[in-house]
């Protein structure tokens, strides 16, 4: 077998971010946000400071580091929400048919028609800032690639002999759904799934840029980028660190997508058989 | 005929829907199996045999419905019953196994698993239970070493060993009718016979009636007692199947039975050609009227173009649809 190198890149990337975000209090030299000293103020990377600190003397690598819990915390749940969403709707369409699938399909329509970030907008404005919001407006606004991947497997699944053949053996609807559809649609899901999440952790980043997504001082890796915007020419790694961080997560996210496509593609798995 | 009837089909009419008219895909089926019976159902592609089956069950989708008729299943009509109802009925006491045991099994799902759910579906079992359930129902259909086999996925099987597993995901239950459609086509010849046999010898063993659809007239006469010929959408003849081969009655039914190629005759050594009915089947929108095999008839006269033939009793025993019969 060839090696897998996206794979086992994004996956690497990944699984650090998660380890970093677990073992945050380990990890951090100092606390986030309460350790601010003005006497050390924006000092640039040392072997002290590893990537300096901002202009209230905050080590900028504990910030990132526990940074890392909110970006993944958000992309984590909110694509989650997403996929529920998404494929609760686009099977149960793509399944029964008729005016629930135009139903379905219009409102997939209407949400493809509006960027997300604005809707994402939209429903903070009306929420408010912070985590929680922050976790329902990017969940309910992300769901439309995932509804229209569910509905295409479960359309053409549908018409398959073992989907047929559980009919006729008196399975029930949400039995045929849950044990013959969702199974055999799962590579695309989790697939688009992965590369969501990273789509998910740009959105919170762009959002809390904005100021909308967790407040200061706690750190989120957007928030952060906001507040290094003004010193990006005087101390660069402000902006450089964060930044790096959403990168590197962000990159890991998508290898690990497109890793997981190729071993969850059905052509490919029959291949191995 | 022995017993009362298991399932009773009465002058069903199966109705296509082309958006602007209704044509009958189907019409004037008649037909009863008792308990325990075997009971073939043939024809050409396209004769309608196969949606009769999904008639019998209830899972014709539009554009297909019933356009008329009843079907009594232990005297009880059913075509009318509710979603839930039916779904009890499938699976429980009416199974059904396919002609292509390639797509029938979900291949993500071991073969173990896709039996045992049929114990706890139909019968309430734990799946502690129906998973031992699956094991002696794949011991049951031959397949060697069932306790590792259960965590065999489809993929791993072959064809045969896959429809092995199909008979017993459509026997689990102890159902009182098996519709068979078509259920060795896709399997080579030696393993057909293994098949049939085991599947033959399983639901006479339980009791379990037969309907098998086909288009293969030795086939069906060589598993079942009696046989229907579908032609069109109408059961133009039912026989004792050793009848049919001696003395078929229906111009179409001496066609087919003219038409099999016998081992040592002439026509299988290639000295003559094989006999064939000529012309083809008409299509479902431009059924003729009358008999609607007049235009390939060679006894074809003018009351077989403007009359449909009544079902007759025939003397020897069976029904046949014909103007002119012997």
């Amino acid at each position: 077998m060839k090696l897998r190198a996206n794979l086992i890149i994004g996956g690497a990337l990944f699984a650090l971010a998660i380890l970093v975000g677990l073992l945050a209090p380990w990890l951090a030299h100092t606390d986030p946000v309460m350790d601010a000293n003005l006497l050390n103020a924006e000092e640039p990377p040392s072997w002290t400071w590893w990537f300096g600190t901002d202009d209230q003397g905050r080590d900028i690598y504990s910030r990132v580091v526990y940074g890392a819990r909110v970006s993944l915390t958000v992309g984590i749940i909110s694509q989650l929400i997403n996929s529920i969403i998404g494929v609760a709707l686009g099977l149960s369409a793509g399944y029964w048919g008729g005016w629930w699938d135009d139903v379905v399909n219009a409102l997939t329509n209407l949400m493809l028609a509006i960027p997300s970030l604005i809707f994402a907008l939209a429903i903070m404005a009306v929420l408010g800032p912070g985590l929680t919001s922050l976790l329902i407006a990017l969940g309910l606004t992300n769901w439309s690639f995932t509804c229209r991947i569910a509905r295409a497997s479960a359309l053409s699944l549908r018409s398959q002999g073992y989907v047929q053949a559980a009919t006729v053996l008196g399975y029930g609807d949400l039995r045929i759904m849950m044990t013959q559809l969702l199974p055999n649609m799962l590579g695309p899901i989790v697939v688009i799934g992965t590369l969501g999440m990273g789509s998910a952790v740009l959105s919170e980043a762009a959002l809390s840029f904005l100021g909308l997504g967790v407040r200061p001082p706690f750190p989120s890796w957007g928030s952060m980028l906001s507040e290094a915007r003004e010193q990006i020419t005087t101390a660069p790694w402000l902006s450089v660190f964060p930044g790096l961080a959403i990168f590197l997560t962000v990159l890991g996210l998508n290898l690990l997508g497109d890793g997981l496509r190729d071993i969850l593609d059905p052509q490919s798995r029959s291949r191995r058989a | 005929m022995t017993g009362a009837p298991l399932i009773e089909v009465e002058d069903l009419r199966i109705d296509l829907d082309d958006g602007s008219r209704r044509v009958a895909a189907a019409e004037g089926i008649s037909f009863r199996i008792s308990r325990g019976e075997t009971f073939g159902l043939v024809g050409e592609s396209g004769c309608g045999k196969s949606i009769t089956a999904l008639a019998l069950i209830g899972l014709l989708r539009p554009p297909l419905s019933i356009g008329g008729g009843v079907i009594r299943f232990e005297g009880r009509e059913i075509q009318h019953l509710s979603a839930a109802k039916q779904r009890d009925l499938r699976g429980n006491r009416i199974a059904m196994i396919f002609q292509e045991p390639m797509t029938a099994l979900n291949p993500v799902s071991p073969v173990g698993r896709q039996i045992a759910e049929m114990f706890v579906l139909h019968k309430g079992k734990s799946w502690r239970e129906a998973n031992q359930l699956a094991v002696e129902a794949l011991a049951s259909v031959r397949v060697p070493a069932p306790e590792r086999r259960v965590n065999d996925y489809p993929h791993q099987l072959s064809g045969g060993m896959r429809q092995r597993v199909m008979i017993a995901i459509a026997l689990a239950c102890g159902p009182d009718l098996l519709i068979a459609d078509e259920p060795t086509t896709a399997l080579d010849v030696t393993v057909q016979a293994e098949i049939i046999e085991l599947m033959r010898n399983l639901c006479a063993e339980r009791g379990t009636a037969i309907l098998m659809i086909s288009h293969d007239l030795g086939l069906v006469a060589n598993v079942c007692r009696r046989v229907a010929v579908m032609y069109a959408g109408r059961i133009v003849e039912e026989r004792g199947s050793a009848d049919i081969f001696r003395t078929p009655s229906h111009p179409y039914t001496q066609g087919l039975v003219a038409s099999l190629p016998r081992l040592g005759s002439r026509a299988a050594l290639g000295r003559t050609r094989l006999k064939e009915i000529a012309g083809v089947v008409p299509a479902i929108t431009s059924f003729p009227d009358g008999c609607r095999f007049n235009p390939r008839c060679a006894h074809a006269t003018d009351i077989c173009r403007t009359v449909v033939p009544e079902t007759d009793l025939l003397e020897a025993g069976g029904l046949v649809r014909c103007h002119h019969h012997a």
